[in-house]
């Protein structure tokens, strides 16, 4: 069985992991539970990471079709407010439970990343849960059973504070992260050799954080956007409660569009950010192995990028330097210069991550983000004023347009953790040696292989589930049971069960 | 009082509050096929936990998060070397905690009847190994520096060399048939708590009935574990209060006073949890092999200025979710009971591909 396992996966191990492989092969020859556990960290977090966006971006949907129902009291907005309601929960679900692999494995499979880092990496973790967790979770549940036992003024306040709840939950989190890519604000212990906290306003606040934050918001409000434009164009499409779904296009359209300005702006401000805290990212972003100035954004290459030469196809001139530096014509630092650079300050061995993989998921995050641009113009033209136009080319486009900015984000991630290694905590600890020293292969693969058998079969369960809450369509009538009815202890049914 | 010290109260508490949350939850998922005969009973059983389940696990994971601040030695030894018990956690509350939502969003009896299935394992895991876990925290587990440690003296090398097998000793599986056997009872008082009629009743005959079971478990696990107390002079009485609180607790079960009996069983979760930290303290992992590499408040802490954050932290936000979390008992304050489950929302029409692929 393990060579099998071994065969199937060894043109992604041995060659996507690439440059860090490399560092593996010297201790473990066969696919070590350093590769191992960098698979399941890499499968359990994509994975959660496709429930997220989704929630963090259709949770305030919610809340805006509630509030629109509150202030106008017009019953397609609370038709709106379930239909999505209930899409947003059968996805919220998943996030939920993914999650809590997030907050343990980094013990599980990364003991000594989490001895060395703890006593900074802890605490946004920790104040992830006393903020964010408790604040989702508690008024989530007040959310769903709420509505004949709550004022509706309090309910409406309920889904604000869950929706609040997801925006700490990603501060905190991608302040964690953005310590990753950018450490500040702590000391090494000279007698452990442990990271120490000594400034946590520069661990939450630095302008890598805040860029992440904004920049993974906008993005998740771009995905949720395009889910809520196609299922609107859909039903659109088959002529069924239009009325209702036509404000859930334009609604998801304006969100891609203004989402879409601010992730330019702050993916802008983050290649900027990168040259100086991590240029071999932005090196390994456009496979460029020789510093250049003027350098060239290549949109497609043929030949190998992993190589130590790409062949561009299609190339704008002085771009990549444009997104460096901000000026056409600035000096952008190339692989082997860097290569060169890093063995000096942190000594021999391999600092280029695995180029084929940075150098397309730049580019699949920045393309995908702008097909989704276009789409929510030509979407706000075609409904622009009053008019309801059915054509089935512009639902087709949309039911694909849906996976585009999902991809990107995933993308995105993909882009920034493998452009981060050879590197867990860039110039500080080497992802080789933070994995749990006594974990044995075997049991990561159990637990792989476990994690991966389970979210498979709820990916498929979750996905007809939502087909299945989609198809059914906004609610025809609604069985208002307000809650002035149902203190009189006449209505005893309760209005929402499991 | 040292801020470590305040940091290793904080997370007793952190668990405390998980194991009376959670504890009724998971009794109520574990009951499932016990006390709900048929779906409407069981739909009453899970209603009565579906708003506050959640907010209650969350105690869990900050359990997690506040060791990983506070203790990141601990946090990191615990966790890797827990590593496939706490792997059957995950997995148990990924299943249940999906289960919850999912049930209800599909009408076939089959689905439902999966989805049951999840809700008795992801209830019945986590309980029993939850107390496995602490009966390895509590009677020390096999933790030694790491074979060419570089300094073999610091904590940072101490890790656990055990097999997974070790985990399971007497010891720690009788502390798991407590924690087992406990949360069953407390759920089932919490039923008596929260409905009325059939499910109450049969609630209040499961409640009696486990809770002798969890009687004998608790007192072999609370009296075997001051063999590694460090204070029996404190923790012994407190074995023997948990004893009389949780005998008093299925008495006002017996006598119907239900809201009194869950105080009680509460009260017992929470002294005899209190009273295994108090005889671990200073250690939080001892090692069963030296005593030089237990992993103690001391050596398995994070700094002062990160505990000082932390302290902050905590509390200005305890008491704030302590409020909420209040609130939302109160506003579910209602008793359930089957004449009060909605029918199940049918969806799709006739030709739902769905149902008829799943169904």
């Amino acid at each position: 069985m393990f060579l099998d396992l071994r065969l199937r996966l060894d043109w992604s191990a041995a060659e996507k992991m690439g440059p860090l492989e490399s560092h593996a092969q010297e201790e473990a020859p066969i696919m070590g539970a350093l590769d191992l556990a960098r698979w399941q960290f890499a499968i359990t977090t994509v994975y959660h990471f496709l429930f997220v966006p989704l929630t963090l971006g259709t949770v305030w949907f919610v809340v805006g079709f509630q509030t629109a129902w509150f202030r106008t009291g017009n019953v397609k907005y609370l038709k709106l407010t379930k239909f999505f309601g209930k899409l947003f929960l059968i996805n919220f679900a998943m996030g939920v439970v993914t999650g809590i692999v997030q907050e343990f494995q980094f013990g599980m499979n990364w003991s000594d990343y989490s001895r060395f880092v703890g006593d900074v990496f802890g605490a946004p973790l920790a104040m992830e849960g006393l903020l964010a967790f408790f604040l989702e979770s508690t008024f989530l549940g007040l959310w769903i059973f709420g509505w004949d036992r709550l004022p509706k003024r309090v309910h409406l306040a309920t889904i604000w504070a869950a929706a609040v709840g997801t925006l700490l939950s990603a501060f905190f989190i991608l302040a964690a992260n953005a310590w990753m890519q950018h450490p500040v604000g702590y000391e090494i212990d000279p007698e452990t050799g442990r990271a120490v906290l000594n400034n946590i306003g520069a661990v939450l606040f630095q302008n890598t954080s805040l860029i992440a934050f904004f920049h993974t918001i906008s993005a998740s409000f771009l995905v949720a956007g395009a889910g809520v434009a196609a299922i609107g164009a859909w039903f659109l499409m088959k002529g069924r409660q239009v009325d209702v779904f036509r404000p859930a296009v334009k609604a998801g359209a304006w969100v891609i569009l203004a989402a879409a300005v601010v992730v330019s702006v702050t993916g802008d401000m983050d290649a900027k950010i990168m040259v100086q805290q991590q240029p071999m990212k932005m090196a390994a972003a456009e496979a460029l192995y020789d510093t250049s100035s003027s350098a060239p954004f290549s949109i497609l290459s043929i030949g190998d990028v992993a190589g130590d030469q790409a062949t561009a196809l299609i190339e704008v001139p002085g771009l990549t330097s444009f997104m460096a530096t901000g000026s056409f014509d600035g000096t952008v630092q190339g692989i082997n210069d860097l290569q060169a650079q890093y063995t000096q300050t942190y000594g021999p061995g391999n600092y280029v991550p695995y180029v084929p993989v940075t150098y397309w998921g730049f580019r699949l995050m920045i393309g995908l983000g702008l097909i989704a641009a276009l789409y929510a113009l030509w979407a706000l033209w075609r409904f622009r004023g009053d008019r309801a136009p059915q054509g089935r080319t512009f639902s087709v486009v949309s039911n694909f347009i849906v996976l585009g900015p999902l991809l990107a984000i995933s993308a995105g991630w993909i882009f920034t953790e493998m452009g981060r290694q050879p590197w867990i905590v860039f110039g500080e600890q080497k992802t080789a040696d933070a994995v749990s020293p006594l974990v044995t292969p075997v049991e990561v693969w159990i637990s792989l292989i476990g994690f991966t058998l389970v979210y498979a079969v709820l990916a498929v369960v979750e996905l007809r589930l939502l087909l299945k809450y989609i198809r059914a369509g906004a609610p025809e009538e609604l069985s208002d049971t307000p809650f002035e009815d149902s203190e009189n202890g006449s209505a005893n049914r309760m209005h929402f069960a499991y | 009082m040292d801020l470590v010290t305040f940091w290793f109260i904080l997370i007793a508490v952190l668990w405390i509050g998980y194991f009376i949350l959670d504890g009724f939850d998971l009794g109520v998922g574990m009951l499932l096929p016990v006390i709900g005969t048929d779906d409407l009973r069981r739909r009453v059983m899970i209603n009565t936990i579906g708003p506050v389940w959640d907010g209650n696990e969350v105690w869990l994971l900050v359990a997690g998060g506040a060791t990983f601040a506070a203790f990141p030695l601990w946090y990191a030894t615990m966790f890797s070397g827990f590593y496939l018990a706490l792997f059957l956690v995950l997995i148990a509350l990924i299943l249940r905690g999906v289960a919850f939502e999912y049930r209800g969003k599909h009408d076939t009896a089959r689905w439902r009847a999966n989805w049951d299935r999840a809700i008795v394992v992801g209830s019945v895991l986590p309980a029993l190994l939850f107390g496995v876990a602490f009966g390895n925290i509590v009677g020390g587990s096999r933790i030694a520096p790491l074979e060419g440690a570089a300094n073999p003296a610091d904590a940072g090398s101490f890790n656990y060399v055990g097999s997974f097998f070790d985990l399971l000793n007497p010891f720690s599986l009788v502390l798991g048939l407590m924690t087992l056997t406990v949360f069953a009872t407390h759920g089932a008082i919490f039923l008596t708590l929260k409905t009325s009629g059939e499910v109450r009743e049969a609630s209040r005959t499961v409640a009696l009935r486990i809770g002798l079971v969890a009687a004998v478990f608790a007192v072999a696990a609370l009296l075997w574990s001051q063999a590694f107390s460090g204070r029996v002079a404190i923790t012994l009485p407190l074995a023997l209060i948990a004893a009389v609180l949780w005998l008093g607790a299925l008495w006002l079960v017996l006598k119907g006073k239900d809201g009194w009996a869950f105080l009680l069983s509460s009260g017992t979760i929470l002294v005899a949890v209190a009273s295994l930290f108090i005889g671990l303290f200073p250690n939080v992992m001892p090692s069963s092999i030296d005593a030089a590499y237990n992993l103690t408040v001391y050596n398995a802490s994070s700094q002062s200025y990160t505990l000082m954050v932390m302290t902050i932290v905590a509390a200005i936000m305890t008491p704030i979710v302590l409020v909420y979390q209040a609130w939302t008992y109160w506003v579910f304050r209602k008793r359930l009971s089957t004449s009060m489950i909605p029918p199940q929302p049918v969806l799709g029409r006739a030709d739902d591909r769905f149902a008829q692929t799943t169904g």
